[in-house]
């Protein structure tokens, strides 16, 4: 286990230096003079110049490259030119509320849809398979953004249950905190929990056809019990690997729900950065998002090895 | 072709280009009895029917402003209601379904070619592999939506930088999917037989196993049309789409964001048009799957 650990460590360092490569070429990638585009069409020379020297555009790009990694080393992303602070400093403000919303999608999305996955795959072809089939299938079928919208129109609007905006942390008043994500959460749990009762459903449907499954049967073992004791703890391990998905799909529905919803996160920093040509911030957003998503991918391998052996081995 | 190249395509198992007509007969007849193959295909023909046809035989036009019709709530007159400028809905649905569609083809065409290309030669080149796929790794590290969007905003607003930033965004994932299909295939009886005969590498690639690895990635395609029409709309409805006034599905219901209370028609419209689609894409996707590729 410890070899396998350090393999997938070590194989981590490559695709970190990789992510933050592209993070770096975003700002390369801006089609002319990328200090001109970002002091927009009204600046002055001294203004563009200005820009070019901040953001070291004027140097060589190995150069440039070198500077970037021994200021990430250091956590300096550089200045926000709209918030006119260290871009590093309000990543670290709207991170917290982004993984709050994400953690209680995921809190929404687990249970429900492994379960709803599981009552699938055990009533295959039968009333309750073609109904949870259906719901799934909207929920990875509808735009998140339309969701929101009509979320808002019944729960805030017409039934007044549910705030349409803003948000509460936590420290001030948890309850205000739970109903302000309540709705951003459903909405972008949808998607996710449609992705994860058709997966669920597919790894079950597979393990139910194998050998020990059909063996157990025979020896008389009741339907529960095969899916309860045999099949539930195999479907858990592959459904295990999901996670990593279900994550980076949360984070990308992140960035319309926080401005649908005003939500002070890091998606609608990305969104306020783009609007505002403030690159520094966009590229620190994706570096700093991206990063987290090595780890968590990480985490997810290492668990799925502890969970199935077999893995350290391939 | 070379004497050698000939006994090694004779050995090469049968593709669907390959196939006799029995077999594919076979396939086709399941295609066709396949109920949610057949469900989706119908709504997805019914909406490039609507985008191609609607155009030619629609009176309406979905820049007009007309200040009289500001707001006018679904009727018989306007199916989907009227916008802030009195703009039919429907006529700017129809018209954006055009612009919609040719995105998520265009990212699909794109997406499928580079992933496939990217994926074949990591497969099968093993030193190839290691550069190739820590550049997929590190781009899959990037929510896609959120890379899409950087993308799009460095490149400026645009319907081509909407489609490489959503191909960019998806090509990874073809690529790992074309890569594991290669990597299980560079093994196999055929492909030593070809390797024997003295079939050169890229010939080996491109002309036996690349259609052998066909049926998992051509299923993934049609999800990557259904994300692509999912993600240029909320590309549209944060301001990094193809720029307005084009009648976009993410631009016409980015423009109702405003007039929620007063005028939810005017998102809660294409919105099912775009679910609708989606949906037809998605069973579609779900059929082929169940029909060419049972394991998965």
């Amino acid at each position: 286990m410890l070899i396998y650990v350090s393999r997938r460590l070590l194989g981590a360092v490559p695709v970190l230096i990789m992510v933050s490569l592209l993070a770096f070429a975003l700002i390369h990638i801006i089609p002319g003079d990328a200090a001109q585009v970002i002091a927009g069409p009204d600046a002055t020379a001294d203004q563009i110049a200005s820009i070019r020297a901040t953001l070291g555009l004027d140097r060589p790009i190995l150069e440039q490259f070198l500077v970037w990694l021994g200021n990430l080393a250091r956590f300096d992303l550089g200045m926000s030119f709209m918030l006119g602070r260290s871009v590093a400093q309000a990543i670290v403000e709207r991170l917290p509320v982004t993984l709050l919303l994400t953690l209680y999608s995921m809190v929404l999305t687990v249970p429900l849809g492994i379960l709803a996955g599981l009552i699938a795959a055990y009533k295959h072809n039968r009333w309750a398979d073609t109904a949870i089939m259906t719901v799934a299938l909207l929920g990875v079928s509808l735009p998140t953004f339309w969701l929101s919208i009509a979320g808002i129109l019944l729960f805030s609007v017409h039934l007044n249950w549910l705030p349409s905006g803003g948000y509460v942390p936590p420290t001030e008043d948890l309850l205000a905190c739970i109903r302000s994500l309540t709705l951003p959460a459903l909405a972008l749990a949808a998607f996710q929990i449609g992705l994860l009762a058709r997966m669920t459903r597919a790894t079950t449907l597979e393990i139910l056809r194998q050998d020990y499954v059909r063996t157990a049967r025979a020896k008389g073992v009741s339907e529960n019990k095969v899916l309860g004791r045999h099949a539930f703890a195999n479907v858990l391990v592959p459904v295990v690997t999901v996670i990593g998905i279900i994550v980076n799909v949360a984070l990308s529905g992140a960035v319309v729900i926080e401005e649908i919803f005003s939500l002070p996160g890091l998606g609608r920093l990305v969104v306020q950065g783009i609007l505002r040509r403030d690159y520094p911030v966009i590229q620190g957003s994706l570096l700093v998002v991206a990063m987290l998503m090595v780890f968590i991918n990480l985490m997810v391998d290492l668990l799925y090895a502890y969970l199935d052996p077999r893995v350290e081995n391939d | 072709m070379t004497r050698s190249a000939a006994i090694a395509d004779s050995v090469a198992p049968a593709t669907v280009d390959h196939m006799g007509a029995p077999a594919r007969r076979r396939i086709l007849s399941k295609l066709l009895s396949h109920k949610g193959l057949t469900i989706g295909a119908t709504i997805v023909s019914l909406v490039v029917i609507a985008a191609l046809v609607g155009p030619l035989v629609m009176q309406g036009d979905p820049m007009k402003l007309s200040f009289r019709t500001r707001f006018l709530p679904p009727s018989a007159e306007h199916w989907f209601g009227t916008d802030h400028y009195g703009r039919d809905i429907f006529t700017r649905v129809i018209y954006g379904s055009h612009l919609s569609l040719a995105i998520g083809l265009a990212v699909v065409l794109i997406a499928g070619t580079g992933g496939t290309l990217i994926g074949a030669l990591a497969g099968y080149f093993k030193r190839l592999d290691a550069i190739l796929m820590r550049v997929m790794d590190a781009l899959m590290a990037f929510p896609s939506l959120m890379l899409a969007i950087g993308i799009a905003a460095a490149l400026g607003s645009g319907i081509a930088n909407v489609v490489i930033a959503l191909s960019v965004a998806y090509m990874p994932r073809t690529a790992r999917i074309v890569r594991a299909s290669v990597m299980t295939l560079r093994s196999a009886e055929f492909v030593e037989s070809a390797r024997v005969a003295g079939v050169g590498h890229m010939r080996i690639l491109f002309r036996h196993i690349l259609p052998n690895s066909m049926a998992p990635l051509i299923i993934d395609l049609t999800f990557i049309f259904a994300y692509a029409v999912l993600a240029d709309a909320a590309l549209s409805f944060l301001g990094v789409g193809p720029p307005p006034p084009a009648p976009s599905w993410g631009n016409i219901i980015a423009d109702g964001r405003d007039y929620i209370v007063e005028a939810p028609w005017i998102t809660i419209c294409p919105g099912i048009v775009i679910g609708l689609t989606v949906l037809g894409l998605n069973l579609f996707g779900d059929g082929l799957r169940d029909v060419l590729d049972p394991r998965l």
